[in-house]
Formats: C-alpha cells, sequence, structure tokens
C-alpha cells in the first residue's frame, strides 16, 4: 500500500481498541520471567559454550605481540578468536570502528579477542591469562581542544536564510552564549548479548537488536556471509535506547567463537566494557545567538554545534531542530565534526534534538529573560505554522502553543516568581523551569504478514521489534480493530528475520510505522476474506468476530474454513513528507529545590504536555514519556561519560560511576496528550512519542535551576559543584 | 576471577591461624566488595575463609554502657538495633545512607570497615594504580578526580575511603577488635585503624597479616544531637561527594567527622574544639592541609557549608 493522500475515516477511526489504554500484552510474560532474552535461550542451544570478549587496553595504537598460548592451555579453553585467526572480515555499513580489532587499534575497549570457554568464569579467567604488547599512538581526546580542526563533514551541515550577521548586528537585543552537552551512555539494562549458532554455513543469532533487517546484512557484510545464510531473532530486549540499532561486538564475536570452537556461542558484554566498546551519545559544544526586536520577535537565529568522532564517524546533529522550532527571518546552522579517538559516537534516544534543545531552550530562557519577557510567551509570540526556510511547505500538525498554555495551566506557571532566587522553602530554594518539546516525525516502510486461522484468530509477523516499548501491544490492537476483533484473538510474532521487513525501532517511527504496515495488511487481509466470503470488500463491515454487509453476516473464521488465509503487505510513503513538515511537539515543565548549602538539586514536579498524533496506547505512551523524562532528568543533572582527555577513554565504565536516576530522584510526573490525530503522517493518523519525551527535559531543568538559585550553568551537568561559588554565603 | 581453595573456618582463631598458614588467602564475609574485586581481577586471592558461621554476629550491651557489635553483623540489623537507634543515631542514619537495601542485607560491619576505594582508575586493571599495583603509579593525579580526596593524600594515590559507617564510627570513637594466628587479641581505636596512603597505598589499615576482626565496640553514649548528611549527585545509591557526621551537645561542644574527603574518615580533634566557633573555623582545622585538584577543589566549600548547615539545624 502506498501512502501518498491524507488519510481519509478509516476502520482505526472506530478506536474500539485503538487508542485505549492496554495493559501490555507481553506483560505476564515479562513479569514472571517467561520471555526469554538472548542471554536465555537455554532451549535453543543447550549445549551452548561461553564467550568473553578482551577489550583494548589502550586507546589508540597497535598491537605489537599477542601471547595466547597460556589462555590456550586455560581449562575449559575451546577457542580464542582474534584478527589473526578469524579470517578475513567485512565491516557493517553502520559501524565505524571495526568490531574485531587488530592489530590498529581505534578505541579504548575495542574488542581484540573473544575466548569460548566450557562456563562462563573459565572464558573470563582465560581472558586474563591473554598477554597484549601495545605501542601507543597520539590520539586526539579532548573535543574543546579540537574546535579549530572541525571539519564541514556534509553538504547539509551549513543552513542559511536571509542575512543572519546583519539582521544580529541590527537587532536591539542579543544573546550568544555557548553550552556544553557531555558524551552519555545509553545505560539500558540488558546488556548487547547474543547467542550463535552455526548450521553448516547458516547462521542464527538470537539477538538482542533494534533493527533487525539492518543486523542482518551488517552480520553478512562482516562475516562476508550472503544476507540469506544469516537470520537474527530478537523478540525481546531489554532496553536499548539507539544502542541497539547496530549490530555490535557480541553477535559478531558470538558467531566467529562459534565457527572456530564448533558449538553454539552465547556472549553477554561484560558491563565494564560496554561504555566504551559500545556506541554513545556524543558531547557537543554550541553556540546560540539570538537576535530579537524589543517585542520579542526573533530576527537573527544562529545554532553552530561541535562534535567529534572516529574518522567515518559522523556529527551529532544538534542544531537540525533550530532550523525549525521558531520563526526568524535571518538564520544559520553548522555543524561541524572533529576527530576523535573515543569511542565510537552514534544515536541515542532523539539523536540530534535531545542535546540540541539542552542548548537552544536554556538560550531562549536566557533571551527572555533579557526581553523582560515571560519565556512561555517568548516562545508562542516566535510561533511558526510553516517551515521557516521553506515557507510553502506547512507542518502537518503543530500544536506547541496548546502545549504550553495548556502546561501553564495546569502546572501553575502563573505562580512562578519570575525573579530568580526568591521563593524559598525551608533550606530549599526553588524554582520552576519550562522548555519546548521538538522532534520530527520520521516514517518508513514497514512489511507485515497476517494470518487468519480456522478457529477466526489472526496472528501477525513482522521484523519489528519491541525494546520495553509496548509494540506487541499496540500491533494487536490495530490488527484487533481492523479486523472486529476482541484482543485476546490476535497474537503477535515479532523480531525474526524471517518475518518481513518492518520500520524497526528507532528515530521514534517505530510505532506508527509498523502499525501503518500491519494496516495495510490487515487491508489486503479484508479484501482476501471478503473475496473468500462472496462478499463486498468495499462496504463490508468487520466487527465482533463477523463480517457483515447489508443484511448478510458470516463468522470471520468461515473465510479461513478452507485452510489458512496469508497475506503480506507494506506501507511505503509517498512525498507527504516533503510537502509538509511532519514533527511532534510538547512542553516540559519541571520544579524543582535546590539546597541552600549544599547545592543539592532534586526534583519536586514534572509535567510533560504531548502532541503527537493519534495516542495509539495512551498506557504506554505515557510508560515512554514518563521513561523518557527521566532520562532526561539524568541528562540535566547526573548523567556524564567522563573522559580522560591523557588515556583516552571513558572513565567511569560501570553503573556505580555512571549515574543515572533512582526512584528517589524522580517525583511525580505527569503526562498530558493533547487530542490530535494528523492523517499525514499515516493511515494511522500517529505519529512517535518515544522520543519527544526527552526533548527540553534537561533544559527546563536547568531554567528551573536558574529560577531557583539565579545561577545559570551552561555545562550539562548541572550539578552542585557548579553552583556552590555562585550561591549566596551559608554560614 | 582466578581460581581459590575455599574453607569455612571453625573459630576465629582457626580462621586467623589459616590465613596465615595459606599463602594469599582472605576472609570473605557479605562478599559484597570482594567478590566483585575477585571478578575484575583487582583482588586476586588463592584462598578463601569463610568467617559467616563463626557466631560473630551479635550485637551485645557492656557493662561500661557501650555497645559490642560482631563484626559480622549484618549493616540492615545494626541500623535497625533499637539500641543505636536510640544511643547511636548518627551510625543509623550513616548505616541507611550507604548502599542499597540489599547490599545492607549482606554487608557486614568489619568488611564495611574494610571496603576498598571506588577509583575507577582502581576498577580498571588496564591503568597504572599503585593502591592495586604498587609502584605502577596513579593514574588519577592528572586524570578524572572529581570524587578522589582533598586532603591527606600523597603523590602516590588520592583516593577515599568510600565508607559511610565508617565516618560515623570515628566520630563515636568506636574500637577494633581483633584476633590474630596466635590468639592473641588486640584493640584498635578506630583513629588508628585506617591508614594515610603516604607511599604504600597498598596497605589501608593497622591490622597485621591474617588479623581478623571480631568485634567493633562504642563507648557509652554520649548523647547529644547526632546527623548524618550525605551530598551526592542523586538521591540515593552513590557514594558521597562529601558526607558529615556531626554529634553537637548542649553546650556547643562536639564532633564532626568526615567521609569523601580523604583516604580514611576524616576528623581532626583541633576542629572539634571549633565547633562552638562555627563552620568556618572548624573547616579551617579539617582542611588546614588540604591538597585538592581543579575538579575536587569544591569539596572543601561543599563540606563548610554542609557542616553550616548541621550546625544551624542543631540549634533550631
Ligand atoms: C553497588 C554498591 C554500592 C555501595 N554503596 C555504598 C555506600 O554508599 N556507602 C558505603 O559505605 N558502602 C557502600 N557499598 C559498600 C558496601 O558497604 C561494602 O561492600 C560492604 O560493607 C562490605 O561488606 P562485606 O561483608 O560484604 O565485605 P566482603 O566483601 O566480604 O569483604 C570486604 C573485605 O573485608 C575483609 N573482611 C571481611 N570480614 C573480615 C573480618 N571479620 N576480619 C578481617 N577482614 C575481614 C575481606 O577479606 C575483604 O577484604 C556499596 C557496595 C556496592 C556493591
Ligand atoms: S588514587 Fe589511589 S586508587 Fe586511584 S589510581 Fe591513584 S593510586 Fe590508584
Amino acid at each position: 500500500m502506498k501512502f501518498e493522500q491524507p488519510a481519509g475515516h478509516n476502520p482505526i477511526d472506530q478506536l474500539k481498541v485503538v487508542g485505549r489504554s492496554t495493559e501490555r500484552i507481553d506483560g505476564p510474560l515479562k513479569t514472571t520471567g517467561r520471555a526469554a532474552y538472548a542471554y536465555e535461550r537455554h532451549d535453543v542451544a543447550p549445549d551452548a559454550a561461553y564467550g568473553y570478549v578482551l577489550g583494548a587496553a589502550i586507546a589508540k595504537g597497535r598491537i605489537e605481540a599477542m601471547d595466547l598460548s597460556v589462555a590456550q592451555a586455560a581449562p575449559g579453553v575451546l577457542a580464542i578468536v582474534t584478527a589473526r585467526n578469524a579470517g578475513k572480515l567485512g565491516k557493517g555499513r553502520m559501524n565505524t570502528a571495526k568490531l574485531l580489532g587488530g592489530p590498529e587499534i581505534e578505541h579504548y575497549h575495542q574488542a581484540v579477542a573473544v575466548v569460548v570457554a566450557e562456563s562462563f568464569e573459565q572464558a573470563r579467567a582465560a581472558a586474563h591469562l591473554i598477554r597484549v604488547r601495545y605501542a601507543r599512538h597520539k590520539g586526539s581526546f579532548d573535543l574543546a581542544g579540537t574546535l579549530d580542526t572541525a571539519v564541514k563533514p556534509g553538504a547539509q551541515s551549513d543552513t542559511a536564510v536571509g542575512d543572519f550577521e546583519a539582521a544580529y548586528a541590527a537587532a536591539p537585543v542579543t544573546l550568544d552564549a555557548t553550552y556544553a552537552t557531555p558524551d552519555h551512555s545509553h545505560a539500558m539494562m540488558e546488556p548487547h548479548a547474543s547467542v550463535a549458532i552455526w548450521n553448516g554455513d547458516e547462521l542464527t543469532l538470537w539477538t538482542s537488536n533494534q533493527m533487525i533487517d539492518w543486523g542482518r546484512s551488517d552480520v553478512a557484510r562482516t562475516l562476508n556471509l550472503p544476507r540469506e545464510k544469516v537470520r537474527l531473532v530478537s523478540p525481546f530486549i531489554g532496553g536499548g535506547f539507539g544502542g541497539k540499532l547496530f549490530v555490535r561486538s557480541d553477535a559478531v564475536l558470538a558467531a566467529l567463537g562459534a565457527r572456530a570452537a564448533k558449538r553454539p556461542v552465547k556472549l553477554a558484554l561484560q558491563r565494564p566494557l560496554i561504555f566504551n566498546n559500545a556506541t554513545h551519545r556524543p558531547a557537543t559544544i554550541q553556540r546560540l545567538r539570538l537576535g530579537a526586536g524589543h517585542d520579542g520577535r526573533l530576527t537573527a537565529i544562529a545554532h553552530e554545534s561541535w562534535s567529534g568522532d572516529l574518522p567515518g564517524g559522523g556529527p551529532e546533529t544538534a542544531v537540525r531542530q533550530t532550523r525549525l522550532l521558531y520563526a526568524g527571518a535571518n538564520r544559520l546552522t553548522r555543524e561541524r565534526l572533529a576527530r576523535l579517538d573515543l569511542p565510537e559516537g552514534n544515536a541515542m534516544r532523539a539523536p540530534g534534538e535531545a542535546p540540541g534543545l539542552m542548548a537552544l531552550e536554556i538560550a531562549m530562557d536566557e533571551m527572555a529573560e533579557k526581553l523582560g519577557m515571560d519565556p512561555i510567551e517568548f516562545r508562542i509570540v516566535n510561533d511558526t505554522q510553516i517551515d521557516p526556510e521553506h515557507p510553502q511547505r506547512p507542518f502537518s500538525q503543530r500544536e506547541l502553543v496548546r502545549c504550553l498554555r495548556n502546561g501553564a495551566d495546569r502546572f501553575g506557571w502563573q505562580q512562578r516568581n519570575p525573579k530568580p532566587a526568591s521563593v524559598r522553602d525551608g533550606r530549599w530554594l526553588v524554582g520552576i523551569g519550562v522548555a519546548a518539546a521538538f522532534r520530527n516525525n520520521l516514517v518508513r516502510t514497514s512489511a507485515a504478514r497476517v494470518r487468519l486461522s480456522s478457529d477466526g484468530g489472526v496472528t501477525v509477523e513482522t521484523d519489528m521489534t519491541d525494546i520495553g516499548t509496548g509494540s506487541y501491544t499496540i500491533i494487536a490492537q490495530t490488527a484487533a480493530e481492523m479486523m472486529g476483533l476482541p484482543l485476546e484473538q490476535v497474537s503477535v510474532r515479532l523480531g525474526d528475520s524471517r518475518f518481513p521487513v518492518s520500520a524497526g525501532s528507532g528515530g521514534q517511527w517505530g510505532a506508527n510505522s509498523s502499525t501503518a504496515g500491519v494496516y495495510a495488511a490487515c487491508m489486503k487481509l479484508r479484501e482476501a476474506v471478503a473475496a473468500r466470503l462472496g462478499l463486498d470488500a468495499a462496504t463490508a463491515h468487520f466487527a465482533d468476530g463477523r463480517v457483515s454487509v447489508g443484511g448478510r453476516s458470516l463468522p470471520l473464521a468461515q473465510a479461513a474454513r478452507g485452510g489458512e488465509l496469508v497475506v503480506e503487505d507494506q506501507i511505503e510513503y509517498g512525498d507527504l513528507d516533503e510537502r509538509y513538515q511532519q514533527s511532534t511537539f510538547g512542553a516540559h515543565f519541571v520544579e524543582v529545590g535546590v539546597d541552600a548549602a549544599t547545592g543539592e538539586i532534586r526534583l519536586r514536579r514534572m509535567l510533560a504536555v504531548c502532541a503527537a498524533g493519534r495516542i495509539l496506547n495512551p498506557l504506554s505512551a505515557r510508560s515512554q514519556v514518563i521513561g523518557a523524562m527521566t532520562m532526561g532528568a539524568g541528562a540535566a543533572l547526573m548523567e556524564e561519560l567522563a573522559v580522560d582527555k591523557r588515556l583516552g577513554y571513558f572513565v567511569n565504565h560501570d553503573l556505580a560511576g555512571y549515574e543515572v536516576p533512582v526512584h528517589a530522584d524522580i517525583p511525580h510526573q505527569e503526562v498530558i496528550f493533547l487530542d490530535e490525530t494528523d492523517p499525514i503522517s499515516s493511515p494511522m493518523k500517529a505519529k512517535g512519542v518515544g522520543e519527544l519525551g526527552i526533548c527540553g527535559v534537561a533544559a527546563a531543568v536547568a531554567n528551573a535551576v536558574y529560577n531557583a538559585t539565579g545561577v545559570r550553568v551552561r555545562r550539562y551537568p548541572v550539578t552542585l559543584d557548579k553552583l556552590l561559588d555562585q550561591l549566596p554565603e551559608y554560614t | 576471577m582466578r581460581a581459590f581453595t575455599y574453607e569455612r573456618a571453625a573459630s576465629p582463631a582457626a580462621a586467623a591461624a589459616s590465613a596465615v598458614r595459606m599463602a594469599n588467602a582472605k576472609f570473605v564475609a557479605g562478599g559484597t566488595n570482594l567478590l566483585d574485586l575477585m571478578k575484575l581481577e583487582i583482588e586476586t586471592p588463592s584462598h578463601l575463609i569463610d568467617v559467616n558461621n563463626l557466631a560473630l554476629d551479635t550485637i551485645d550491651s557492656m557493662d561500661d554502657g557501650g555497645l559490642r557489635i560482631g563484626a559480622l553483623v549484618r549493616n540492615t540489623d545494626l541500623a535497625a538495633d533499637a539500641r543505636v537507634r536510640r544511643d547511636y543515631p548518627l551510625l543509623s542514619r550513616a548505616l541507611v545512607a550507604g548502599a542499597s537495601g540489599q547490599l545492607r542485607n549482606m554487608a557486614t560491619t568489619a568488611g564495611n570497615l574494610l571496603q576498598r576505594t571506588r577509583c575507577p582508575y582502581f576498577y580498571d586493571t588496564n591503568q597504572p594504580c599503585n593502591k592495586r599495583v604498587p609502584g605502577s603509579g596513579c593514574a588519577a593525579i592528572g586524570g578524572v578526580s572529581r570524587q578522589h580526596a582533598v586532603v591527606g593524600g600523597s603523590k602516590a594515590c588520592i583516593a577515599t575511603h568510600p565508607s559511610d559507617m565508617a565516618v560515623a564510627m570515628r566520630a563515636l570513637d568506636a574500637v577494633v577488635e581483633t584476633v590474630a594466628a596466635d590468639g592473641a587479641t588486640r584493640r584498635i581505636p578506630i583513629a588508628d585503624f585506617h591508614r594515610l596512603p603516604g607511599d604504600t597505598p597498598q596497605i589501608e589499615t593497622t591490622l597485621k597479616t591474617g588479623e581478623l576482626i571480631t568485634a567493633v565496640t562504642l563507648p557509652a553514649p554520649i548523647g547529644g544531637i547526632q546527623q548524618y548528611h550525605k551530598v551526592r549527585d542523586r538521591a540515593s545509591y552513590a557514594f558521597a561527594l562529601v558526607s558529615v557526621g556531626l554529634i553537637v551537645q548542649r553546650d556547643g561542644t562536639g564532633r564532626v567527622a568526615l567521609g569523601g574527603v580523604a583516604h580514611k574518615p576524616w576528623r581532626v580533634e583541633a576542629a572539634d574544639r571549633e565547633l562552638p566557633h562555627g563552620a568556618k573555623a572548624v573547616a579551617g582545622k579539617l582542611f588546614a592541609d588540604a591538597h585538592p585538584t581543579e575538579e575536587n577543589a569544591y569539596k572543601l566549600t561543599l563540606a563548610q557549608r554542609t557542616l553550616a548547615a548541621l550546625l544551624a539545624d542543631a540549634r533550631a
């Protein structure tokens, strides 16, 4: 099915199942431990040997010598694979550095060997017995020190409309400020893990991966196998946040280890390796210049961002939202990429927008203050209903103003004292902050297969993944709605490369695109059912397990009496996303308390108001948003991969050192979804929310801290050591 | 983890004797620190002596009004003990500020005192660390040091002692009781128990090889207002940036001990005497010889301000 025109009325609009808060259908499996994650697939590989990865001890250089002899002789060891004996390997299209390094070392903890042994403990012990002699080379590890050498990475890296410099120079009120966001780790609970089984020259990987088809292709490329010889299965994923968009070393090394040991091999990246071996969200340095008239209208907007990556890597696209979020006739953006020999940077939840808004939305707060305007009014004055760079392109839907106004009412914004450091509650300095949320709505081709069985049940099969988001449930809801069945009559099978290729989970495109694919397949199934029953497909009504036309009504199951009905289709998109700018919007409100003595910052209340198209399942959508708000709170207050600029690696590489919020950090969180449908987005009229929820949160926190204390912190995370010197003396 | 042999000791003295007899032996109590370190091959004992069954897990009232806390009393049980909560609230508060409920259920009194630093370079066997490999250097000096010691450090090591419990015990003048391989017992005042790093940061206490902790005693209660404030980036489950244990009496005298600033719980008796003169005076004495790094100099301000807040609370 090609989606080329805005959606008209369709069966989803019945909203008998879709749009209703629905508990996750996979919930009981998870809460009772029956949802088997990759590392637990004892059922498929009862005889699996264990793999353990040795990471490089240096950030950059060469392996001069590697002595495996002692390790090889250690108890239980079956095989050791290194770049020397692995055979010729390719590299995945989505990978920047090699997943098995050597002799060249590209980054710290790049895998240099995998040890396969009878037990995990034996593999681990043997890995410690490998002796490696390295020659260290000088590397580039300090983003701030590389700004001069940063280059323009791509054609889209510079944009300009009007004459920014002139407008900025002429503007009566201006702001020029620089912000820094640190490297972040996905820090998901389930480590990257895989079980690899070879059957002749065919490889099956039970793994934890968000994008099955990308993964399948990149495993094939890396191992120089035909794609058809590779199967990926990933039905349950314990969090990914973008860290599992790509094939990582667990999968490749499990496969190589299994081939060498002639045994199935299971392998989970050990936690201390994940931070430097896998990908992370790159740090940025961002400069914002804003110019406005006394009326508060922005006349000049410039956003420049610097980030770094290994050679061949890409920039963090932190300026992208600034091209779309606010009106202003004169604007420019620039992205610059420096070479850094730190571990590979890549996508993490809302790549681009998350760090970009961390800077832009503080700048907006600062500018509002300079203008003497309320920060909400300032944003509203600068709202735009068209793409500011392309006035002929409207937004498909844009309810930012309503998000801000609703949120303000709900949160009690009127009670905010605009004068910083003026509200006290005992020892707590109390402040309120706001930020706009913005994340683009991406649409991707997505296919599904649906089966109608003779008992009247429907099974959906697609390689879509559920990374804890609730994909199983919304896909079941979609099929139930389309076929007129109760939810219990639908089963959903996900995450297997034998199923039709879906959009996968990433970029908050998964929910809308994958359900749209199921919609397309169900449309086809409805036609097949009608044909079998001799009914007119166009007028047939599917409800309560029956198909009716005029006075005739037949059980749906009857269509499968002669054998299962199986159809497959995909949703493909035309140029609606070129004709219209499709984005999701929101507003974040945060109240913080700052201990006047210690500078400790604690959140007191959070509210998110989201306008993101039709909300397919308010319950799981809310879970997505509160999870994202929590992650945003982490980015605001504690998350930072600490770079050792001499040794070139992230030092705090475990969950004790890399702090993410705990329950005690998260106060009452409220989420409001505006009642919105977007017929331009897809037949589902939905968009994504999973990433929107993090966008702007950190800035709202930083702005609240400013309101509480009068201290403006422009370098994340906002920790007490950055406040202390500027807080009033405490004696 | 290296292969090791394992035994369950029959008595405290037998445990100590075994620890001397067996090369490269270690006691294991709750295992919450030691086992983690063994998995990473930071600790590589060849023999483990399990001391969990030595009946050292009771808290007994003493004739002098003090308490004798068995070495194997779990942190959870110690924090919840009615006598501790009533007479030594500082200790109770410090304990519950540490780790998590699950960890405190396993963590023991002796193990807590002997837990090792959380310096990230100590935790990475690829990096130089004098504490882990004497003579290899100290990666933290000139490196990432926001969490490190500001006082009492050396050119060899600037690590902190991460315990919360020990800070309270230092303020309460606890005494560590031990038994040696020959059956001889010793009482070590907590002030003399932990060492500064000097040139030998790998030696963290004054315990001798094989010496087993059997108990920690607390002198008779001294009353006063007792507070523990642990400052950290997140609200729970994090090690202290700075922690302050404070006891103030009605007349304004008292005791103060700090965590997160030194290689041991940091108390300076001369600083105690300044308590009636306020936080600034106290901090002046506590940090008279401070050598912070650029990244951790904030701890000096932070400790003083935290103390000031606690003093204000105590007055109120
Ligand atoms: C994630 C995490 C967070 C934590 N957070 C905190 C925190 O915030 N604050 C805090 O204070 N602590 C914290 N801890 C540390 C925790 O308190 C210690 O791990 C625990 O107290 C150690 O006690 P244990 O009985 O498990 O010791 P073990 O691990 O069994 O032993 C530790 C050491 O003590 C020795 N030992 C044990 N018993 C004796 C004895 N009787 N005589 C002589 N030697 C002995 C062992 O040989 C070993 O060297 C944390 C730990 C973890 C894992
Ligand atoms: S501070 Fe101490 S523990 Fe840390 S690296 Fe230096 S010597 Fe090792």
